[in-house]
């Protein structure tokens, strides 16, 4: 039981009788998923399948991991660029502690239980979001310079750490008791990858402290209104900082992940997954002005994008092609973005308060993308 | 009222006259059907409170802004003003109250910015050098034209504005405010200018509180009171008391302050608080100001535009540090505690700009009011959604917010209903003290009544009330007692008998025989 009443402000669905235009216009993204999922079924039969759409949810899961992060630090108004490195990085660490650390003093190599290895992990991705968040909340250095930078060191450091190779045969020994990594990227559970059912709990998870935590709300106040929301108590800095770490403990889980499933970790995993992360939330309607954006959305928006490059793929059209259809979609995203926020921007006309039927439809879509996996 | 001066000049020396002209934001009218008439190498002045419109009337004269409804003329040709650079090229150029300079750019780069002279390979950077020269020496001002805008004290800054204005070699010139920042004999070299630009025949737009500046250098005054114009005349018939009469006119009852009941202990003490300008750290905008206020009592406090009234307030939420003193809620020091703590000890600012600093506009009606109270419904950080509803629904009963409903957008409220909002959010932090910076800025004289009285309801249930305000019509309503500012120190103490007058003389604002 999520929301039992329709969602207020949040979901940024006004108020207002049956409205074709207006139903398009809120609803793109899952438009969006249908008619790809429409078109790309009738070019190849092969492409709405259980095991193939199982196949894309997977790889849909990587960025939609990242994206819920990126959401958090969008709905502040920031932008975090470090987040694909720092899956770069939070893989290669994972990947040389399965290799074993060696304490010289005591001339002994430590193989770290898997677990113990997941936790450190993403000890470091928040780190590396704590380093963003106090750059950017308390020396009020520009977001996305902050993360910009942060970005640039983080690949360095995976690149030295390896000197930019390529830690393979992450499957553990038996005899020294680390097995188990390939778990997260290869075990199903009733038949759906441990990715997808990762990114369907990060995402309940989302709904919940966006929609019923104070946490959401100082979240969604500030990144509305900074100043104002300073005014009303609420902690900005703590908020912004907070914004920054989960982002970064998104792209640790989802470094891991990537690792697990490919059993290797490379210095280079993630390059530009950042901007991926940032289209998905962008056409799931937030905006980057901050204060606007859900969840259900940033996850749709991920859809859209795994469901549009794998079926490009599947039908054989160039790799290239499919970063111009990508590059299109975003456009496009922005473009209705900037159209909806226009017209929101006036004020309601005469409108009443009744709970609008819109945001159920919206809980069962956001609902549904889930359950497809 | 006082419409017995009602001056009718002749059509033939009118240039820029605006007719029936309507502006709506919103909800709000700022101008309600406005004829306004700038004559031939004449100065007119026009005189009004904050929020009566006189800005909203320039930037529809300069272009800036197009009327709701309503025409222009010029020249008694009606004409369309596209924008500020059209009015512009047909001879109307404005001096903005705000300044409008780019300040990383120097003096000269500055008054020629979007006209600069062109050369086949460029700009003419040495005639716009040799331009600014003469301007400035016009002006008698030292200013080197290479030097950039930012290392400019605030008042050569509004000359270099001015200056601005000057070389478009403009017919009718629109000056707002244009010596908030300059000095006596600096005030006096403008005027200087402005009569030798009326001899010229240029015809001057004058916008300012110093009424007595004003009345020098005018040929016609205008009032404009609530977006309409209440009082036209000569300037020779005039004087200052019929300037002031007509501003704030027949007092519309913002009601008296509550009585039959006794203060209580001190909920705020403000002692010995300074605090110091951010631009200019040696500046104190606060200056070693002491004041208590009771359970129960209201205080006004009155202040010309600069005079530390936003900045005292501000230090005592704790938005901006103290440079100096304490602030004592119920005896307790809370000069070190965060905005949060002191929201939660009862200490609540209602900011002066609603837009920028008192509204979430991405929220909805509910929310911006519950936003400050959210401990109050939820539990190990999850919100109640049940008992926050039921928050809210009694706050908009208890301050009468006309809304659709919580969900309604906060944008679809009219000024007075967000106002009512702000204040709201504030009242349902239980608050033992409540500061409101200008509460009835930009709302009409209707949801001022229902602030005020919802004030006054607040205080007679012992809350301490402090207000400020520029309006002296506002310190004369609820408030117990009446604290003039004056350069960040208090100039005067008044009861609630004292009059228009005296209070005005207190803040500097003009001295009444």
């Amino acid at each position: 039981m999520i929301d039992a009443k329709p969602k207020r402000a949040s979901s940024g669905i006004a108020n207002g009788g049956f409205d074709l235009g207006r139903l398009l216009l809120e609803g793109r993204a899952f438009f969006a998923l249908i008619a790809i999922i429409i078109v790309f079924s009738l070019l190849s039969p092969n492409y709405f399948t259980t095991s193939n759409v199982l196949v894309m949810s997977s790889h849909v899961a990587l960025f939609a991991i990242l994206a819920i992060g990126m959401l958090l630090v969008i709905l502040n108004g920031g932008i975090d660029l470090s987040v694909g490195s720092t899956l770069g990085l939070t893989g290669v660490v994972a990947g040389a502690l399965m290799q074993g650390v060696t304490l010289p003093a005591l001339g002994v190599t430590l193989y770290p239980n898997v677990w113990v290895v997941a936790v450190l992990v993403c000890a470091l991705g928040a780190l590396v979001g704590a380093v963003n968040g106090v750059l950017v909340a308390r020396f009020k250095v520009p977001a996305f310079v902050a993360t910009l930078g942060v970005m640039y060191m983080v690949r360095g450091i995976a690149l030295l750490m390896t000197n930019g190779l390529t830690y393979n045969n992450l499957g553990g020994d038996p005899a020294l008791g680390n097995t188990g990594f390939d778990w997260l990227g290869f075990n199903h559970i009733l038949g759906i990858p441990i990715g997808v059912i990762v990114m369907a709990g990060l995402g309940v998870i989302g709904v919940l402290v966006l929609r019923r935590s104070a946490f959401g709300r100082w979240l969604y106040a500030s990144g509305g209104n900074e100043r104002a929301a300073e005014l009303s108590g609420v902690p900005v800095k703590a908020v912004k900082v907070s914004v920054y770490v989960l982002s970064g403990l998104c792209a640790a889980i989802a470094g891991l992940i990537l690792s697990s499933q490919l059993t290797s970790a490379g210095p280079t995993a993630g390059t530009t997954y950042e901007l991926t992360a940032i289209a998905a939330v962008v056409i799931g309607g937030a905006a980057l002005t901050g204060g606007r954006g859900t969840i259900r959305g940033t996850l749709l928006g991920a859809f859209v994008i795994g469901f549009l490059s794998d079926g490009l793929v599947i039908i054989g059209i160039s790799s290239y092609w499919q970063t111009v259809f990508t590059g299109a979609v975003i456009v496009l995203a922005v473009l209705l973005n900037a159209v909806q926020y226009r017209r929101r921007a006036k004020p309601a006309t005469g409108s009443t308060g009744g709970p609008s039927p819109l945001p159920k439809r919206g809980e069962a879509v956001g609902a549904d993308a889930l359950r497809e996996k | 009222m006082n419409a017995a001066s009602v001056f009718e000049p002749a059509i033939g020396d009118v240039v820029l006259a605006a007719r029936d002209v309507v502006k709506t934001y919103g909800s709000t009218r700022a101008l309600k059907g406005v004829a306004f008439n700038v004559h031939r190498g004449k100065v007119t002045a026009l005189f009004g409170e904050n929020g009566a419109g006189k800005s909203t009337l320039m930037k529809i004269l300069s272009g800036v802004e197009s009327p709701t409804s309503g025409t222009i003329e010029l020249d008694g040709q009606v004409v369309r003003l596209r924008s500020s650079t059209d009015a512009r090229d047909r001879g109307i150029s404005i001096i903005h109250q705000e300044l409008s300079l780019a300040p990383n750019l120097s003096v000269s780069d500055n008054i020629f910015m979007g006209r600069e002279l062109r050369t086949p390979t460029g700009v003419n950077f040495a005639e716009q050098e040799r331009q600014t020269r003469a301007l400035m020496a016009d002006l008698e001002e030292q200013i080197e034209p290479g030097t950039l805008v930012e290392d400019l004290r605030l008042g050569q800054q509004q000359i270099v504005e001015i200056a601005r204005a000057l070389s478009v070699n403009s017919r009718i010139l629109i000056m707002d405010e244009p010596t908030s920042a300059l000095s006596a004999t600096e005030v006096e070299v403008l005027f200087k200018v402005i009569r030798d630009l009326t001899a010229r025949g240029v015809s001057i737009v004058y916008i300012s509180h110093h009424l007595e500046e004003a009345l020098i250098v005018t040929d016609y005054a205008v009032v404009l009171r609530d977006g309409a114009i209440t009082a036209t005349a000569d300037a020779k018939d005039i004087d200052l008391n019929w300037i002031v009469r007509n501003m704030v006119g027949e007092n519309f009852d913002l009601g008296s302050p509550p009585t039959g009941y006794a203060f209580g202990e001190v909920a705020l003490s403000v002692r010995d608080v300074s605090v110091s300008d951010p631009a200019n750290p040696s500046t104190l905008l606060v200056d070693h100001l002491s004041l208590d206020v009771r359970r129960g009592e209201i205080v006004c406090i009155y202040g010309l535009m600069g005079a530390g009234r936003t900045e005292l307030l501000e230090s005592l939420a704790g938005r901006i540090p103290l440079e100096s003193g304490q602030v004592l809620l119920e005896g307790n020091d809370v000069s070190r505690q965060s905005i949060a703590e002191r929201i939660a000890n009862g200490l609540a600012l209602v900011p002066e700009d609603r837009q920028r600093d008192g509204l979430v506009q991405t929220l909805s009606v509910g929310r911006n009011l519950s936003l400050s109270s959210i401990p109050a419904f939820s539990k190990f950080g999850w919100l109640s959604d049940a008992r926050e509803r039921s928050l809210v629904d009694r706050l908009i009963r208890d301050v009468h917010v006309k809304t659709a409903g919580d969900d309604a957008p906060i944008g679809s409220l009219s000024g007075g209903n967000q106002q009512k909002v702000v204040i709201g959010k504030m009242l349902m932090t239980n608050p033992k003290v409540i500061l409101l910076d200008e509460p009835s800025r930009g709302i009409d004289v209707g949801a001022k009544a229902e602030v005020f009285k919802l004030l006054a309801e607040g205080a007679r249930s012992g809350l301490a009330v402090v207000y400020s305000t520029s309006e002296v019509g506002e310190c004369l309503s609820i408030a117990h007692r009446i604290v003039v500012m004056r350069r960040g120190r208090i100039a005067a103490e008044f009861g609630s008998d004292a009059t228009k007058e005296m209070i005005m003389a207190a803040s500097g604002e003009a001295v009444l025989s």
